[in-house]
């Protein structure tokens, strides 16, 4: 079983994140990117399968991502037995206000899965940036596969998946889809592995990063991007100052009025 | 090509969604704007009609495999009544059936799509979405070019419009598509909350813990507090998936709805999905060491203290 896990660069939210000059997107050039959170969960995912039954993990990347060989490297040190970094997005730069649009993304996924197919495709539900909406079932479509998203819980067996899909409040369907599927995982059933740092070295110097040119597909017109800007100055809380026993003190006078602190 | 806004409903047991009356609400507003009428979508289960009375029209399928939400099953259905029903705009929650369906919809019904929308405008006839992106630190301002549009939408950024139009919805009816037969995925099983624990949802005060607290150990920390608070502990999401915290303590758009008197969160960033889940709360009181954390955009009060400074302090206050 080949199981191809799509992930994407984002910036690391702790960060302040700058606008750029004419407000159509972001600053990317001083940020960190980190992997998006729900990619980290989608190849925990993937390499549970591929502890429980066998399989091959293959992380893909798209080279337009900043810092993407790090993160591809990281993928490797957990226990990917692959990495790939597609390349022919667009030159120009992103396509969208913080990196490569999903449509554009999922065009060159979709070509590089057509010559390379998997039996499961398993990736984030979404990232924080993906305005024009999520990858996995976009991917689906365009490969004309069948899409399970915000899923909590993946097996395999006899040809066919069977997931979990969660909905609000803790409720949740058990699914079966036939392979090959695509799958947007909110959360692997454990907490995503962690590669030591000698582990993520180890895999770079053994070089074991391959770079794939992908003829990019059209993906039709886009949202314009009219503006971007931060919310309004901070909203509407009043800050409060001074040393953390004079803010317990603030707090706990705003409780005692409403009665929630005895004395 | 009408110049209609359509919602898909969403239901469970037999029970439209709250989210669904927000989307409601937010289509009228736009098919008023534009000269058109509210439809709703309305899959598996026409019976439901009678609670769609905000709605101009109310478009049935009906079909076994449409009782209960199944993605490709939902999907087809969904591209018929648009086929037929040629609406200027779809509106989807930006929650389980909208992360799953916007995209594949936006390729297959040939639409622009914006996600995470917390306001929607027509602005000289064209159709422009606010976006929360970048876990609600930048706000992105995007036309729908073309002549149809999908968006979906946060939960609990648009008021529920309640008002009934007129005499209550037209319902018509759009032949189940054949592809229903041959779907490639079936639901086995239904499976509901985890009972047993406390009802968070009931409490008065809640002290909530984020990703900030770092670790298993740390949480005893905050427990003290709630401890001596006599408050339950709730988290966000990364807390619970970590297992620090049963899911009966989530609060957010896959957790619980809350609404205390004083709500106390401590290392939350205040992402739109947590948002879901506490705006409504009567105080917001957040300790986030980031002063560009979205979650003081909801709070009442704020302070950039680090929470392992503040809470001991504050522990010792309580128990004065
Ligand atoms: C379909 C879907 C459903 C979701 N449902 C939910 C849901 O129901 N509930 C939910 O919460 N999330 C939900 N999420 C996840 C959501 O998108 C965010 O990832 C999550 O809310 C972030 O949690 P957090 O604020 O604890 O973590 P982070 O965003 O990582 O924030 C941690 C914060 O702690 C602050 N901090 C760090 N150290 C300290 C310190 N020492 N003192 C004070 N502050 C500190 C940081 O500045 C930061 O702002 C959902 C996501 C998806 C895709």
């Amino acid at each position: 079983m080949r199981i191809v896990v799509p992930i994407k660069a984002v910036p690391d939210l702790v960060e302040e994140i700058d606008l750029a000059a004419d407000e159509t997107g972001i600053d990317r050039e001083y940020l960190t990117f980190v992997i998006s959170e729900w990619d980290a969960q989608a190849l925990e995912e993937a390499l549970l399968l591929k502890d429980a039954g066998g399989a091959e993990v293959v992380a893909v990347g798209l080279a337009d991502d900043p810092d993407i060989d790090q993160l591809l490297y990281t993928a490797l040190a957990k226990g990917a037995d692959a990495a790939v970094k597609l390349t022919g997005a667009g030159a120009a730069g992103p396509s969208g206000p913080s990196g490569t649009r999903t449509a554009d993304r999922a065009a060159l996924l979709a070509a590089y899965l057509d010559a390379q197919p998997a039996d499961l495709v398993i990736t984030g539900v979404q990232a924080a940036d993906d305005l024009d909406g999520q990858l996995p079932s976009r991917l689906a479509a365009l490969l004309d596969l069948p899409h399970v998203s915000v899923v909590i819980g993946v097996e395999v067996g006899g040809g066919s998946a069977t997931v979990r899909q969660e909905f609000a409040g803790g409720r949740s369907h058990e699914l079966q889809v036939q392979m090959p599927a695509v799958i947007g995982v909110q959360s692997a059933r454990q907490a995503p592995r962690y590669a030591p740092i000698t582990r993520i070295r180890q895999a770079m110097n053994a070089g074991g990063l391959s770079e794939l040119a992908v003829p990019a597909r059209a993906a039709g017109d886009g949202l314009v991007v009219r503006r971007v800007h931060r919310p309004e100055a901070s909203g509407k809380a009043e800050m409060m100052t001074g040393s953390a026993g004079e803010v317990a003190g603030q707090i706990v006078g705003l409780l005692r009025a409403r009665g929630l602190v005895k004395g | 090509m009408s110049v209609n806004v359509m919602v898909l409903a969403e239901h469970t047991d037999g029970q439209v969604s709250d989210g669904t009356y927000e989307l409601i609400g937010q289509a009228r507003a736009l098919a008023a704007a534009l000269g058109g009428v509210t439809e709703v979508a309305l899959l598996g289960r026409a019976d439901l009609a009678g609670q769609l009375g905000p709605a101009d029209v109310v478009v049935c399928v009906e079909h076994p495999a449409l009782e209960e939400y199944v993605p490709e099953a939902y999907e087809r259905a969904l591209l018929e009544v648009l086929a037929q029903r040629s609406p200027r705009l779809l509106l989807l929650s930006n929650a389980t059936i909208g992360l799953d369906l916007g995209a594949a919809l936006s390729v297959h019904w040939d639409a622009p799509l914006a996600a995470y929308v917390s306001a929607l405008e027509i602005d000289g006839g064209a159709v422009v979405a606010t976006a929360q992106i970048l876990g609600g630190k930048v706000l992105a301002e995007v036309e729908l070019p073309g002549r149809r549009g999908i968006a979906t939408l946060l939960g609990g950024a648009f008021g529920a419009d309640l008002g009934a139009a007129g005499a209550g919805p037209e319902v018509v009816h759009v032949a189940p598509p054949a592809g229903l037969g041959a779907l490639r995925m079936s639901l086995r099983s239904v499976v509901g909350p985890d009972g047993g624990d406390i009802d968070i949802s009931a409490a008065d005060l809640l002290v909530s813990v984020g990703r900030g607290i770092e670790s298993q150990e740390n949480l005893e920390t905050v427990q003290e507090l709630a401890d001596a608070l006599g408050a339950p502990l709730s988290a966000s999401r990364p807390v619970v998936d970590a297992g620090w915290l049963p899911k009966s303590r989530q609060v957010g758009q896959s957790g619980l709805k809350v609404k205390p008197r004083v709500y106390l969160a401590f290392g939350i960033s205040g992402a739109p999905e947590h948002l879901e889940g506490m705006r409504r709360s009567e105080m917001i009181i957040a300790c986030n060491t980031d002063p560009g954390a979205p979650i003081f955009g909801v709070a009442h009060y704020g302070t950039t203290l680090d929470l392992f400074d503040l809470v001991p302090e504050l522990v010792d206050k309580v128990r004065g």
